[in-house]
């Protein structure tokens, strides 16, 4: 029972660095998603607990957070992927653009039209290169050969592939190499010109030098996109974004500017965890 | 539950030194293990060689009386005339338009159910519907053979009068009906073999579980589904009572799916269970079907083979 209430009070302990966040220099920019009281329960198991954060548009939100912290589930809510895990309950309000998301009546493949996910594994389609990078606007239905065409160079140029592919549009994707693969996914993302892209840690199964271009493009696609990144690994988070989101049991137990969070975190577990004292 | 009893009297090298010389017996019956195994394995190659080489030595008796090319392009098939001719193309053509009447049935019916269990069904109705299906796997085809004679064929009468009491067309949709499970049950582990992540990826780009399912999970699985059909043709072919009983025994070469057939099987089961004299042309003419039907199976399971290979899209 004290615990409980000794979390509670942390809780609303941090609050008043939110609203410093919202009077912060970057709070001009448009919200793109605003996250309120959000729960998530597998089962019987609460995952995610009174999630409160905002998505800035165009700018890179990081999630970090020791294995198991929720922070996947939680980038998975956020174009309602994580519905297909049949278990899954939620409560509380997600909205992207002003509409809710979690409404029964909205249409999620809308959303997904308008928000593209980039996963921990590189998951091509086994299919051609080319047929990769076109499937999306296919099913959206764009069927203009010429079109499609310059989509698919297009999306490639901007996931700094296309050097490497371009003589080899209409091999199987996975020929490539893993980091090729998982810029290639990043195009397919990039096809559809999404608003938000998703990507959960999308290097984790990478070597260094194709981590280093990932998130060398990663900041690149800020200028056009507002990405949400899941990541394991703090430098990453410390290099690439300008927020920070630590998870820690499924709650938000810090959410700032990613400068201020890494040095100057106003949470004791904050501090730990950064500090490499856990996870 | 008091553990500490023998602690000490317990000497693990001793016990493993006690079992030594037991052990040196089982070493070398683990060196015969892999030549008695290779004698079982050679049980079924041996039986497959032995049933070839009679197929071909009685099958050479028979091209001794009706040249080969005869039998290979004659369309008429009169074994019991007076002046018998074997052409076995009727035989063949019945063979095909029943197999194809099959696989329009089977196809479609097969891949669909098999799409609904791999990604529409719940684990409830997967567990209940699944174990279901293959119980029609396990229905005696005689079975089959009377329910396509005694309620397919009147149903389609009642509708087209023109079927014949015996015709190719209610077998053929038996047979089919036979083949389902076969299909559906290859196929669904062909779609679930698709790796979730590539499900993901097609929704996450906004596709509907359709387009997802459509477009993404059957390609990726075709060469399964493609097998799966293959597969089941092969069996059809081979299929022998449901022929026999519902489609009659007029060796008619036509096109005509309301007339009566005869299918190679069920040439073979006539001519057997009749009382062919041993050494007649007759009684060798069913080595040489036997054989163009040996022919015909295998070739269609090494294509089954090649196809998977061929289309196999790695993931």
């Amino acid at each position: 029972m004290t615990q409980t209430i000794a979390k509670k009070n942390e809780s609303v302990k941090h609050l008043p660095r939110l609203t410093t966040v919202s009077n912060d220099r970057l709070s001009k920019q448009k919200v793109v998603y605003q996250v309120e009281g959000f729960n998530l329960w597998y089962d019987e198991t609460h995952a995610l607990k009174d999630i409160e954060l905002s998505v800035y548009d165009r700018e890179i939100t990081a999630i970090i957070g020791p294995s198991g912290c929720g922070k996947s589930t939680f980038l998975k809510s956020l174009n309602r992927m994580v519905e297909l895990i049949p278990s899954v309950k939620t409560s509380g309000d997600i909205s992207y653009q002003g509409n809710r998301i979690l409404d029964k009546h909205f249409k999620v493949e809308q959303l997904r039209t308008k928000v593209g996910m980039v996963f921990q594994k590189p998951n091509p389609f086994p299919k051609s290169i080319y047929e990769n990078i076109a499937y999306g606007p296919k099913i959206h239905g764009i069927k203009n050969k010429k079109i499609l065409n310059q989509i698919v160079e297009r999306s490639l140029r901007d996931a700094y592939l296309w050097d490497e592919v371009k003589d080899r549009l209409n091999e199987n994707a996975y020929g490539l190499s893993g980091g090729q693969q998982q810029r290639l996914c990043i195009a397919r993302a990039l096809a559809i010109e999404p608003e938000v892209i998703l990507m959960d840690e999308p290097t984790s199964a990478l070597d260094p030098v194709s981590t280093s271009k990932i998130e060398e493009l990663i900041q690149e696609l800020k200028s056009k996109y507002s990405i949400v990144i899941v990541t394991h690994n703090m430098q990453q988070a410390a290099r690439i974004s300008d927020r920070t989101a630590f998870f820690l049991n499924g709650e938000i137990i810090e959410f700032d500017l990613t400068e201020s969070l890494f040095s100057n975190p106003s949470d004791q577990r904050t501090e730990d965890y950064i500090t490499g004292r856990f996870g | 539950m008091d553990h500490n009893v023998n602690q000490e009297s317990i000497n693990v090298q001793e016990l493993i030194q006690q079992k030594s010389m037991s052990q040196k017996v089982s070493h070398k019956i683990g060196k015969m293990i892999p030549s008695i195994l290779f004698l079982f394995a050679a049980v079924s190659i041996l039986t497959t060689v032995g049933i070839i080489y009679t197929l071909l030595s009685e099958a050479i008796e028979f091209f001794k009386i009706v040249p080969i090319w005869e039998f290979f392009s004659s369309t008429t098939l009169k074994p019991l005339s007076q002046n018998p001719e074997f052409g076995i193309l009727p035989l063949i053509n019945g063979t095909i338009i029943s197999s194809i009447i099959a696989i329009l049935v089977a196809g479609p019916v097969g891949l669909m159910a098999a799409v609904y269990l791999s990604e529409y069904a719940s684990d409830r109705v997967r567990r209940l519907l699944k174990p279901t299906l293959e119980v029609l796997a396990g229905i005696p085809t005689v079975v089959y053979g009377f329910f396509a004679f005694t309620f397919v064929t009147p149903i389609i009468r009642s509708v087209w009068p023109d079927v014949e009491a015996t015709n190719i067309l209610s077998p053929g949709i038996v047979m089919g009906i036979m083949i389902i499970p076969m299909i559906a049950s290859l196929s669904e582990d062909a779609l679930t073999s698709v790796p979730n992540t590539i499900r993901e990826g097609a929704l996450s780009l906004g596709a509907t579980k359709l387009e997802t399912t459509f477009k993404v999970v059957i390609p990726a699985a075709l060469s399964g589904v493609i097998a799966s059909f293959v597969l089941a043709i092969s069996r059809a072919i081979g299929e022998t009572m449901i022929v026999t009983i519902a489609s009659g025994s007029s060796k008619n070469f036509t096109f005509d799916i309301t007339e009566s057939m005869q299918t190679m099987t069920a040439y073979i089961v006539e001519v057997s269970s009749g009382d062919a004299a041993a050494g007649t042309p007759i009684y060798y003419s069913i080595y040489a079907v036997a054989i163009a039907l040996f022919v015909m199976t295998f070739v269609m399971n090494l294509l089954a083979r090649a196809i998977s290979r061929r289309f196999r899209e790695e993931y």
